[in-house]
């Protein structure tokens, strides 16, 4: 788990004779968890009751809670001999922890996808057994999904620059690269939007295949929103000078979930897209 | 490093070591015995309400005809709350953040987890869940069976906001679950004190370990399948609806690649307070150390792939079937492992039976007993005329409620008088343990029967041919909670005790860490960390 950053030169002394980080009491784990019940119980009355506020609520309550715990740990990563050498490796062990279990959220729609695509009788009532199912018209994978795919992949090289670039010392390059990273984000982001909004089938009562699509695509896209956000808070970071060549966690944290991100995509992209390709759909 | 001193504003004056005051104590907590002691009041709670259902249920079966639920929707409710608030809310809560919080740190010679707030929120998300899980049973409740299998859990068989309710429920218990094993495994392999070799680890850490990792890897996939049935159930996806094209069998697939190792997720824990005490009362070490741990990593790993031994009767092929059924029977030696080795540690010991050990004897018998008829209902053939039976409800009650809540006991008699520094009282102890015996072993072992003869599950009514052991199972199950009543007053009377508790009471035989420390242990345990030889 360690990397070449865990030596540090001026490494300020631990506060206590041991290495570890004995962390204050914090508001923010009960209000978070408050406000995760009421968000989730507020879907329930949005989708039952058309009632938005208690989802709103509960959003910005999980929201703020989350902003103000993690400015928490920033100050804490400034304050001297708090996150010792020993403190960053485990960060790093919580970070590699819960990517591998997103991983795991993402097999189950994968296996959903499986369980249809490649045994088509899966699908109840169909005449056929065929995947996609007889009537659906699916995108053209080398269309704008393809596009999408280079974007991600050029996102994860600039990721890399900006990487090499702070390792350097080159703030300059390094948030030249970090911000492009946001950029080609958003850029796929937008397309997207713009692919769901050309679906040539629908959401809601559309059957199996856009069950799979929207929610597969969906929860990915909500991961490159997240990731997008981490490194937009990062670049902000960088510009305020907050890391150095020696120690910059919170960007390759950044980093780390953006690969992520871009290895779901191209799964994503081979499976459900090319493979799973039908007859397409004229724009 | 960062020079600006951006102060947090306690942070810089290296008091850490005098208590917060009360709020911040107990709703602020970044501690893990205090997150510890939250999780165990929980988990004694919530047991208040998984008991009360099994009592009315119990009341509902001591004879034929419908006596107290009106109809089997009632029923199937509270068979169905039953079951998630002992397995989320009690069993989990009580072994994985209550006794693992406080001790897994303390036998690896940290002074914390490494993430103390992430623990915090652990515990806290605990609570909106069992809000929202209890509170369904006001709005019409979810009578889905804690499988939640579709069609049954779908909006047209169950349009009410109670299945909703119970399905975020565990969206939230679940992202407890996730974060707390990553909590787990990070402090494992990253804080263990010098000398504190993997191979050195005791076994309950190994046990937590495992458990941590099962759950980090499976949870989330009964995340992602719960999130396909509120979709399906709530906005117009068609996963598991047959008339959309959907499959229910999907659901069944991916909830019992968690299921299954989540009923390991729930015995792992236990295993390792069974080891401890066992040892400490035989004042013999472990017999086999390291088969005992890898025969755990062993019962992890193909406890991955033996899920749809759950489902021989849901229309899966033959060779499928031929798979898990020889997959299934190979865990059964890793466990055969465990029970060896623990008899062998009690062997030509000088055994002292004190509460805990009679409980960790009492749980190698029964435990054994529920894994030998998971052996026979790992035999796909017999599992078709078995499946959905009272046989399967004793068999998994056998590892449950006479394994896993066994081994919560057993913890908490070896560790109470080290978590309060108040000791229990022996008397009470025993007769609690000697009630529970004959209540539970009542209780369930004519389930056998009934299964046998076929008492299907989930019914609130029965042929007149069964009421006979059904009465007898009834009678159990008042003993049982009339000894559970005897451990809320053993626990009023070792929290009122003026005795203060030694620091190892125990004697040679307790040899982990937690012995070396005063009872109870400082705020922050160990301010320098200990070495082990």
């Amino acid at each position: 788990m360690a990397s070449s950053n865990m030596t540090v030169d001026a490494e300020a002394p631990p506060l206590h004779k041991h290495p570890y980080h004995l962390v204050d009491p914090s508001p923010w784990p009960l209000v978070a968890s408050f406000a995760a019940g009421l968000m989730l119980f507020g879907i329930i009355l949005w989708a039952r009751e058309g009632v938005h506020w208690a989802f709103t609520l509960g959003l910005l309550g999980v929201l703020a809670s989350m902003f103000f715990w993690f400015r928490d740990v920033v100050r804490e990563a400034r304050t001297p001999g708090v996150h010792t050498p020993v403190v960053r490796i485990g960060m790093r062990y919580g970070m590699a922890l819960f990517i591998a279990s997103e991983v795991m959220f993402f097999v189950a729609f994968f296996w959903a996808y499986f369980h249809f695509a490649l045994y088509p009788e899966h699908v109840s009532g169909a005449a056929k057994a065929v995947w996609p199912p007889e009537g659906i018209h699916t995108f053209d994978p080398f269309h704008l999904p393809l596009l999408n795919t280079l974007i991600l992949l050029l996102s994860g090289c600039t990721v890399t620059w900006a990487h090499h670039a702070l390792l350097e010392n080159d703030r300059k390059g390094m948030l030249l690269g970090l911000g492009l990273t946001v950029l080609l984000g958003l850029t796929f982001t937008s397309f997207q939007a713009l692919e769901y909004s050309e679906a040539p089938f629908a959401f809601s009562g559309g059957g199996i295949y856009p069950s799979v699509f929207f929610l597969a695509t969906g929860f990915h896209g909500f991961h490159v929103i997240v990731g997008t956000i981490f490194l937009a808070v990062c670049w902000f970071r960088a510009r305020a000078g907050q890391f150095t060549p020696q120690r910059h966690f919170g960007f390759e944290a950044a980093a780390w979930y953006w690969h992520f991100v871009d290895v779901v995509w191209l799964f994503l992209f081979v499976f459900i897209y090319v493979f799973g390709a039908g007859a397409i759909a004229e724009h | 490093m960062a020079t600006a001193s951006n102060t947090h504003d306690t942070h810089g004056h290296g008091h850490h070591d005098h208590t917060p005051g009360f709020v911040a104590r107990w709703f602020f907590s970044t501690n893990h015995k205090d997150i510890g002691v939250l999780y165990l009041i929980f988990a004694v709670i919530s047991a208040c309400v998984g008991v009360g259902l099994s009592l009315l249920m119990r009341m509902e079966l001591q004879s034929p005809g419908l006596q107290f639920f009106a109809d089997g929707q009632m029923w199937n409710v509270a068979v169905t709350a039953h079951g998630v608030v002992m397995v989320f809310f009690v069993i989990m809560p009580a072994l994985i953040g209550g006794f693992g919080n406080y001790f897994v740190p303390i036998m690896i010679g940290a002074p914390d987890m490494a993430f103390p707030r992430l623990n915090n929120i652990s515990f806290w998300l605990l609570v909106p869940a069992l809000m929202l899980a209890v509170g369904s049973l006001f709005v019409g409740g979810a009578g889905t069976g804690w499988t939640l299998y579709p069609p049954l859990s779908n909006s047209t068989y169950q349009s009410g906001m109670g299945v909703d309710m119970a399905l975020f429920a565990l969206h939230l218990a679940g992202a407890s679950s996730i974060l707390g094993a990553a909590n787990f495994i990070t402090t494992i392999f990253n804080m263990r004190a010098p000398g504190m070799t993997l191979h050195k680890m005791p076994l309950f850490v190994w046990g937590m370990l495992v458990t941590a990792f099962l759950l980090l890897l499976s949870v989330p996939v009964l995340g992602g399948a719960i999130t396909m049935l509120i979709t399906d159930r709530n906005f117009g996806t068609a996963f598991f609806d047959p008339a959309g094209g959907g499959d229910p069998v999907l659901f069944q697939h991916l909830f019992w690649f968690f299921g299954h190792p989540e009923v390991y997720i729930m015995i792992l824990p236990g295993f390792g307070i069974i080891s401890h005490v066992l040892s400490t009362f035989s004042r013999k070490p472990i017999f086999g150390y390291l088969g005992m741990a890898y025969a755990m990593v062993a019962i992890g790993v193909v406890g991955f792939v033996v899920w749809a031994h759950h489902m021989f009767t849901s229309g899966i092929s033959v060779d499928t079937r031929a798979y898990f059924m020889a997959a299934t029977m190979v865990i059964a030696v890793p466990t055969g492992i465990k029970i060896f080795s623990w008899i062998a540690t009690m062997w030509g010991g000088s055994i002292s039976f004190k509460t805990p050990m009679l409980w960790a004897i009492g749980f190698v018998f029964l435990f054994t007993v529920g894994g030998v008829s998971g052996v026979k209902l790992a035999n796909a053939s017999v599992d078709v005329i078995l499946h959905n039976t009272y046989y399967v409800v004793a068999h998994f009650h056998y590892v449950l409620s006479l394994g896993a809540v066994y081994s919560i006991f057993a913890g908490f008699y070896y560790w109470i008088g080290k978590m309060s520094g108040k000791q229990y009282p022996e008397f009470w102890g025993q007769v609690h343990f000697w009630m529970t015996f004959v209540g539970v072993n009542l209780t369930f072992f004519p389930m056998h029967f009934l299964g046998a003869q076929g008492m299907p599950r989930r019914y609130p009514d029965y042929p007149d041919a069964f009421a006979g052991w059904n009465m007898v199972a009834s009678i159990g199950a008042y003993i049982s909670v009339a000894s559970f009543l005897v451990f809320l007053y053993v626990c009023y009377r070792t929290f009122t005790s003026k005795e203060q508790a030694a620091a190892n009471p125990w004697g040679e035989g307790a040899t982990t860490l937690e012995w070396q420390v005063s009872s109870p242990p400082p705020f922050h345990t160990f301010e320098e960390l200990p070495r082990i030889r």
